[in-house]
């Protein structure tokens, strides 16, 4: 079935809120904001709260590297250090807690920062190839309103663009 | 007077085509900073070959003073590092947008004084070649790495510290690299293509920025204050007099920022006037800075003075007698220069038309520097030159080849930044656009109702009161 993506660019982000909010308000049937992405050259958490709750499960990644890193941080240590048993002690302990914690603090923080970097590559689906509509008038100053969309909701949407003071419409047929 | 941050009639266009510009076709005095930074480094090198082949004595690397001027410089470039990233992120959390046409090169200031330092451990081992006995692997020497020493913490705590800044760098750039990418043609277009990541600006990628920024920026406060709390512990542990001092975190953490601030301030003016950036990086943006820095400075003054009196009343009598030496000892002069720089000069920074003047400016921040070197001598060589034992006293000058390596380590440090100024943007255009246009939609309209108009005042499209015509 043929999917078509249609993108409205726009000069100003009042008129691509406008824009959303009646795909939101169910302006034309068939067409739903979930269609809907939205590309700017800033970010802007007001327009996105229009497109609704839409999740970022980066701190899920973060709370497991930090987990992960205190795990390992410590095990890594501790069996480095267990391998001293060879070794006389002096009456030292052979898995020291104070100056171990210092260390997996820092491992923490490392695999925690490592794990929020993987989710974030995962999540915002970077390094995929880049969308045919995009334009690169999206990283100098205009907006673009992107929906995938049915063929008979093509026309409807753009008569909408166009009610918003739409700079320019672009097309793209998928099979 | 310039009195805003930023003019928020600038377009977005010309934010890009400004920063953009920046990285293209340098200018004669660009070539000439790189060709004086590679020969300092040149120096190095000669230096550093010298002291391999000729070994580390002639180097003045002998007992009881053994590594004391890289030690310093190590830590000097270390405290370098720490207001970049550290502000950047402080900044970022409080919601402070002044820090937005800044930040950017500040954590490339970061990133690259940590590597700076990475160095120095690295040249005082004379032996380099035999660097990874430090790794924690099993060998059939029965060596390990003694992971209750600070120094080993100093190890993984600068690995993290550098890897988690570079990744800061790198994520907050991503969006700018996309700008670059489509904009740029030949080599350029494909570095920053592989750089960019396939950025495209979609509403899923900016949210999950925003999260990614954020989370990074929690993380990297406590680190940043931990790396220079370990720093300080590679002393403070130790029972040798001027060292085992239970300030010196916090004293280290303030000297950091100090250092990181006045570095940024002196970065600031270079780029401003070399790249023309009189639009991005304003007058009031400096001022804030300069008053940043001097509250900072009266942090660290504080400290200072903590430790003296904490010496000075306490009942060990040789680090008593290292005070003294401070202040009239052999080190007295450069000690005087380092509370000159570091807790007087710093008055400067609480005039305002200091603070606008530029060339002063750019003075004041040398000086500032010069004191945080020298804080760092001050901390290691006196109590390396009067320690417990009298018969191991010992002043000595640092020889000729400790300081062209010291000196090769400012020209590493600009050529570094040198290179990264032309091939990546020095301003966050993304950030600078958000700012312009949160200005100009709600500092000027609706905040402006809000916090500067009295009750009292006409509302707009009201008649103007003639009271008191």
């Amino acid at each position: 079935m043929k999917r078509y993506y249609v993108m409205g660019m726009f000069s100003n982000f009042e008129e691509a809120f406008a824009t959303v909010s009646d795909i939101r308000s169910h302006v034309i049937p068939g067409v739903s904001v979930d269609d809907v992405t939205l590309k700017s050259p800033i970010e802007h958490p007001e327009i996105e709260e229009v497109l609704g709750d839409r999740g970022s499960p980066v701190p899920k990644f973060t709370l497991f590297g930090a987990i992960f890193g205190i795990c390992f941080g410590f095990l890594f240590l501790a069996s480095a250090q267990a391998t001293f048993l060879v070794q006389p002690q002096g009456g030292k302990a052979v898995v020291p807690l104070p100056s171990n914690i210092v260390l997996t603090y820092e491992m923490l923080i490392l695999f925690g920062v490592i794990a929020t970097v993987i989710g974030f590559l995962i999540n915002a689906r970077l390094m995929t190839r880049r969308h045919p509509l995009y334009s690169e008038k999206v990283s100098l100053d205009q907006i673009g309103v992107m929906l995938e969309l049915d063929e008979k909701n093509v026309d409807p949407i753009k008569e909408l663009f166009k009610k918003h003071k739409v700079l320019e419409i672009r097309e793209e047929v998928s099979q | 007077m310039q009195t805003k941050d930023i003019n928020e009639n600038i377009a977005w266009a010309k934010i890009n085509e400004d920063v953009l510009r920046s990285m293209e076709n340098p200018r004669m005095g660009y070539w000439v900073a790189v060709v004086c930074c590679v020969a300092m480094v040149m120096c190095a090198v000669a230096a550093e070959i010298y002291q391999y082949q000729v070994g580390m004595g002639p180097a003045n690397l002998n007992w009881p003073h053994m590594w004391d001027l890289y030690i310093a410089t190590f830590v000097f470039w270390i405290g370098m590092s720490h207001s970049g990233t550290l502000l950047s992120a402080i900044l970022h959390i409080i919601q402070a947008d002044w820090r937005k046409p800044i930040y950017r090169f500040a954590e490339a200031m970061t990133t690259f004084s940590l590597m700076t330092a990475g160095l120095f451990p690295i040249i005082h081992l004379g032996r380099v070649w035999n660097m990874y006995w430090v790794l924690p692997y099993v060998s059939d020497r029965g060596i390990w790495p003694n992971f209750r020493s600070p120094l080993v913490w100093d190890a993984f705590a600068i690995t993290t510290y550098l890897t988690s800044s570079a990744l800061f760098l790198f994520i907050g750039m991503i969006p700018d690299l996309a700008i670059c990418r489509d904009s740029a043609r030949g080599w350029r277009q494909k570095l920053y293509t592989v750089l960019s990541l396939g950025w495209q600006g979609d509403d899923r990628q900016w949210r999950n920025f925003r999260k990614i920024y954020l989370l990074m920026a929690c993380f990297l406060i406590p680190l940043a204050v931990s790396v220079h709390s370990i720093v300080s512990a590679d002393f403070a542990m130790s029972i040798m007099p001027g060292w085992h001092i239970t300030t010196f975190p916090p004293y280290f953490v303030a000297g950091a920022l100090y250092s990181g601030c006045a570095a940024i301030i002196t970065l600031f003016i270079l780029l401003r006037y070399f790249f023309r950036f009189d639009e991005y990086m304003t007058i009031p943006i400096l001022e804030k800075t300069c008053k940043l820095t001097f509250a900072i400075a009266m942090v660290w003054s504080y400290l200072n003075i903590i430790e003296f009196a904490a010496t000075w009343y306490g009942h060990d009598m040789v680090a008593k007698e290292l005070l003294i030496a401070k202040f009239v000892g052999p080190h007295a002069p450069y000690f005087w220069m380092m509370l000159f720089c570091g807790s007087v000069l710093p008055f400067t920074l609480a005039f305002e038309k200091l603070r606008r003047h530029l060339p002063t400016m750019f003075v004041v921040s040398l000086f500032l520097n010069l004191g945080m070197w020298l804080e760092r001598w001050m901390i290691v060589t006196p109590t390396l030159s009067f320690s417990y034992m009298p018969f191991a006293w010992d002043v000595m000058w640092p020889s000729m080849v400790q300081w062209a390596i010291v000196f090769g380590s400012f020209g590493w440090f600009g050529l570094l930044f040198l290179v990264f100024v032309k091939v990546f943007p020095s301003v966050s255009m993304y950030e600078v656009k958000e700012m312009v246009f949160h200005r100009r939609h709600y500092h000027s309209s609706a905040l402006a109702n809000q916090f500067h108009r009295r009750a009292s005042d006409p509302k707009p499209g009201d008649e103007p009161s003639k009271e008191g015509a």
